[in-house]
Formats: structure tokens, sequence, C-alpha cells
């Protein structure tokens, strides 16, 4: 089980925008009516985009209310998915994959940029105030590995030197494109490859 | 042409890398969506009879029979209502194969959909997409809208006179929701925390109501063979271990890939063909995870003659899992890459059942440990116990997941965790604690 902290400065209030409304009408509508606490995560993520990336407890309070149900099943759920962020990330949240497929390729590298040149601990926001780092496991994308999340976006198939690249296009914030940094086609092998039949 | 080489023309993802193109029409070029109606007017009996034929087996990990799997789903649909659950949870380490078809291939998914759907009694169908993969949900998103614009999905889907709605759900980080009851307790607004079975999914699963749950390529690859037909699938392979099969090989290969091969491939030939060999050449290969990091590391002993497919993995004490290959070279310390698997297991532990919460920490502390050369001999047997200790006694397989790894680095690497070990420990001090606790622990300032 993660730990995770819940952040000691919390606003008063939280409700949703008209546009988050809108959505929640939605989502809702997916679900059997007498079901509609199946709405709760896609309701916190609703609220973590709405709040630069972070939920604080009024709005799991919030959801709670919206959906008819105790407000620590939210919490459960809230605290439960390391997804949901309780507390301020970086406007560029970076996610760094260190699970064994990426580590034997050199994740633990990228992990050593983010602490140089980002902050030197996790969930800390850089002194720009633009980012933030953690460590995360595996994100699906081990072919492609090492490889980082930048909020939605897969950077893959890195090296030291286009790390440090990405990672100073986003302290300046002007992200450099998502996608492989060797150039490749998405997970295709990278020699071009004979197809069975030509084969010796 | 060589042998246990996939054919051409019998590869069943041919966008794999998307040079073809994703979207609805490009993907009806590929003969997507071609004469579903008619597939689906043959009616239930004759799918599930020609999925059986196929000798299809789930592609998620457990490589259950999908045909009898169908077959379990009630034949009538009583007061509650049926759902189909497709995992798109994809987040065994080692493993991206199903990232693909969602991009890529989406439309054989959805297809695949409409004839599971119908075939056990579903109007509804979920798919469970893992948080991370936001944009694969996005397009998937979009092809999903592309299907209902051309009445692929919706009311009298493809004009088979059944109605079908697919809807996403997003999880949010927990590997846990790979588990099919766990999944399910996603879905419905909980913690993922497994349920006990019986009673199955199948006849209770999704808001108690009677739930069939299959993985990504599993669907995805069912509208191309009753296309094709079961004995076509069937004669693809091995017996028991038919047809194609997404392996994703990452680690210390030349060229990382995912590549669509015969079950029952040689593991040495997917490595030198595909992947461009091992770093270093075939002999300085160390191990290799065959199946995702749930599953027991080969030795290279072992690698060297091994076929992948599910009953040969397990007579070696390992399994296919979800074919996700870990390629590991002689450079890689072995037991610190066993250590962070099992920190995975430690991380990913929903902390239901006991032996699993604490023995998942436990073993990463006791690995790191002799990764560090501060364990002593009598922890390997400790270790050892722990294992078995997990093994068997949790309500799910992640009980399993996390102590089989472990077991596998045991078995093969004996010697390797030895050398590294002392016989007396670094702390000699006892604290008297009446207590099961890791002694090591009390000593140090962080624990």
């Amino acid at each position: 089980m993660s730990l995770k902290k819940v952040h000691d400065k919390q606003p008063e209030n939280f409700s949703f925008n008209e546009d988050s409304l809108r959505k929640a009408d939605e989502i809702l509508k997916r679900y059997p009516t007498e079901n509609k606490k199946s709405a709760v995560m896609p309701l916190l993520y609703l609220a973590q985009r709405q709040n630069e990336n972070w939920i604080p407890l009024a709005a799991m309070k919030y959801i709670a209310n919206y959906l008819s149900m105790p407000y620590i099943s939210v919490y459960e759920v809230a605290t439960f998915y390391t997804m949901y962020n309780l507390a301020p990330v970086g406007k560029h949240f970076i996610q760094v994959c260190t699970t064994t497929p990426c580590l034997i390729r050199g994740a633990d590298k990228i992990v050593k940029l983010c602490k140089e040149k980002i902050s030197p601990n996790e969930n800390e926001i850089s002194k720009n105030g633009t980012c933030s780092w953690i460590e995360v496991e595996c994100l699906g994308a081990c072919v492609s590995a090492p490889m980082m999340q930048v909020n939605e976006d897969y950077y893959e198939d890195l090296n030291e030197k286009d790390t440090l690249k990405i990672l100073d296009s986003l302290m300046k914030d002007k992200p450099l494109k998502p996608g492989s940094f060797r150039g490749r086609k998405n997970t295709s092998p990278e020699k071009i490859q004979s197809d069975g039949e030509k084969h010796a | 042409m060589e042998k246990n080489m996939l054919k051409k023309d019998n590869r069943i993802f041919k966008n794999l890398y998307n040079e073809l193109g994703w979207k609805i029409d490009d993907a009806l070029g590929r003969d997507d969506w071609k004469s579903t109606k008619d597939i689906i007017s043959k009616g239930r009996e004759w799918i599930i009879n020609e999925v059986k034929t196929s000798e299809l087996r789930g592609r998620g990990g457990a490589g259950f029979s999908t045909g009898l799997k169908w077959s379990f789903a009630p034949k009538e649909v009583g007061s509650r209502p049926h759902y189909l659950v497709i995992n798109a949870d994809e987040s065994e380490p080692g493993t991206c194969k199903d990232r693909d078809i969602l991009r890529f291939e989406p439309q054989k998914l959805l297809e695949g959909c409409l004839i599971a759907g119908y075939t056990v009694n579903a109007h509804v169908c979920y798919i469970y997409i893992r948080g991370e993969y936001l944009n694969e949900g996005k397009r998937l998103q979009e092809a999903i809208n592309q299907a209902y614009e051309k009445k692929f999905l919706g009311k009298n889907a493809c004009g088979s006179g059944w109605d079908f709605d697919i809807h996403i759900h997003y999880g949010a980080g927990a590997y846990i929701c790979g588990e099919e009851t766990a999944l399910l307790e996603s879905i419905e607004g909980n913690k993922g925390q497994p349920r006990l079975k019986p009673p199955f999914p199948a006849l209770v699963g999704l808001y108690g109501c009677p739930t069939i749950v299959n993985n990504v390529e599993t669907i995805a690859v069912v509208p191309t063979i009753l296309r094709r037909g079961g004995k076509w699938f069937a004669s693809i392979g091995k017996p028991k271990n038919t047809g194609t099969k997404i392996f994703c090989i990452s680690g210390n290969v030349n060229s990382p890939c995912n590549v669509e091969e015969e079950m029952g491939i040689p593991l040495k030939d997917l490595i030198e063909k595909h992947a461009g060999g091992v770093v270093g050449g075939w002999e300085n290969l160390q191990a290799v995870i065959p199946g995702g990091s749930s599953m027991p590391l080969l030795s290279k002993k072992i690698c060297d003659t091994i076929t992948m497919d599910f009953d040969t993995l397990i007579e070696n004490k390992s399994g296919l899992g979800t074919a996700g290959i870990v390629v590991i070279n002689k450079q890689q310390d072995i037991v610190a890459c066993m250590a962070r698997i099992a920190r995975f297991y430690k991380h990913e532990s929903c902390g239901q059942c006991t032996p699993c919460r604490e023995g998942a920490g436990w073993m990463w502390r006791i690995l790191d440990r002799v990764a560090q050369r501060k364990a002593t001999f009598k922890d390997i047997d400790l270790l050892s116990d722990v294992t078995k200790q997990i093994e068997g006694h949790t309500i799910c397989a992640f009980g399993e997941g996390s102590a089989w790894p472990v077991q596998g680095l045991l078995r093969h690497f004996r010697k390797e965790i030895e050398s590294r070990c002392r016989e007396e420990p670094l702390i000699k001090k006892r604290v008297n604690n009446p207590y099961l606790v890791d002694q090591h622990l009390l000593e140090n300032k962080n624990a």
C-alpha cells in the first residue's frame, strides 16, 4: 500500500464549475441509476483536473454529497489509488518509472537527473514552481524503457542526454513533443526485420 | 520458410505498429467488422463452440479456456442484467501489449466486445483502462464514437438486432485492479480489494449480476477466429496452446519490441530474430522473466531450449502469464533486480490479507539486505519460508504473484545469494521484543 499525505493547507470550500458539472452529468449516465457510487472515481478525476491537479478534502466532501455516499468512502477511494494527488504537484508532474524493466535500462539515471534538475526530493515543487517529480511503479511501456510520464504524455526510449533536454524544456514551461526519443515507430523492432519468409 | 515463424497471412494484429492507420475506415480495409452480422446470426452456441474449437486461452495471465468461461454465463437472463467487462488494466511489469491494441487496433476490440456481449447476453460493456493510459483511453473513445456513427454499436448494433453499449472506466494506478474481482469493486466505486471466490463473477459479478471479465487481447482475437474458423486458429502453435500471441520483449536486448508470433515459439528465436539478440550476445544472458514479473525467472540453461507456451513453461516451474519477457544479462545484479520487483509488490499489495500485506514488505527487506551483503545464511531460509507462507494463503493470486518470483530466484540463484550472505549478523545485539518483528529494522534509524 502506498502512503499518502494529505496536504496541510486545505481550502475551505470546493464545488464543481459549470464545465465539471456538465461532465459529471455525462459520467453519471454511464452507470445504472441505483449505482451512481460507481462515478466516484471519474468524479475525483474531474475534481483533480479542476483544482490544478490535486484533490482537497473539501472536494471529497462535495463529491460524497453529490453521490449521496459517506465522506469516508470517498476518502478511502481517494487515498487507495495512487493517481489521486492529495497535495499540490507541479504544473508539469513528472513520473519516472523505476520498476525492473526500466531499472535495468537505466531508470536510476533519470531519477538522478530529476533530483539534480528539479528538486532533491520527490513530491517537492521546483524552485521556479513549474515542476515536481516522483518515482512510480510500472507504467506499462516496458519495451520503450526507460521512460517517464509527464502529466498525460509518455516520453519513451530515453537516455541521459534526451532526459536533460526534456527536463530543461519542462522547467522553461515549453515541453518537448512526447513519444519515442530514438525516433522509432511505436513498439516496432528498430532494425529492419524481414517478415518470416525471407529468413534463411 | 523457417519453422516456428508466423506467416504474414496468419497475423491477426496487422497494425500493431500503426503503419496502416487506426481509424475505422483503415480498420474496415483490414476486414474488421466484416460479416459481423452473419457471425452473430449463427447463434450463441455456434460462437461458443467455435471458440472452444480454437482452444483460445485467456491472454491476461491465467490462461483459462475462453469458450468455457463464456459457457458459465447463465443461458437465460433472469431478473438481473448481464455485463461484459474488459480488463485493460495492463500493469504487470514487462507487459505493454494491450496498450498497442487500444491505440492501433481498437476496432478489433470493439467488434470482439459486441460478439462476446451478444454471446453472454450482455447489453452493456465496461472497458476498464488503467488511469495512466489516458491518451490510449481517449483514442479508444474516438474509436467507439466512430463505431457508433457507423451504427456498429448502440441500438440494433451492426444490424444484429442486439442493443449494445460500451463505456470506458478509468482506473487510478492500482496494480491490484487487474485482478478481476478487484476490478469489479473498482467499477462499483470502492477500493480495489479482491473478493472471495466462489461465487465467481460469471454468476455474481458487477453489481451482483452475472459478469464475464476478459482481457483485451483475448477479446480482440475473437472476431478473426470466428471469421477464419476455430480450426484455423487451432492449427497455429501447439495442441492446447494454440494461436498467435503478442510477446513484449524488454530489458537487455538490442531492439526491444512487441511482436505477434506463434504460441510455442522457442524463446531463443524470439529474442534473437525479433529483438535483435541479448546485449553482449546469447552467452551474456543471465536470466529471463518469461511472463511478466509474477512469473518465476528462468536460468540461461532453460532459456537455451524452452518454447513459449502455457504448458511448457508450467513444466519448467514458471508460466506464460502475460508473455511480457524481461531479458536480464550478466551486467545486471540479479538480486537487486528481484529486490526491485519485491518492492513493486510491497507497494501494490491492497492490504486486505495479512500474509500478503506483511509478507511482501518482508521479502523486499530481506532481498534488499542480500543485495547490500548485509544478510545472514539464516535469512535465506527465512525468505524461503515467508514465500511459502504467503503462497496459497491469500484471497487472490497476488500472493502467488509476489512469492513466485522470489522462489524462482532462490531456485536458480541460490549460490549467488549465498555468496553474498554472512555467518554472523551485522547487528548482534538482540532486542527482547515479544512480537515477531524484523530484528534488523529495530536497529535502523529509518525503520
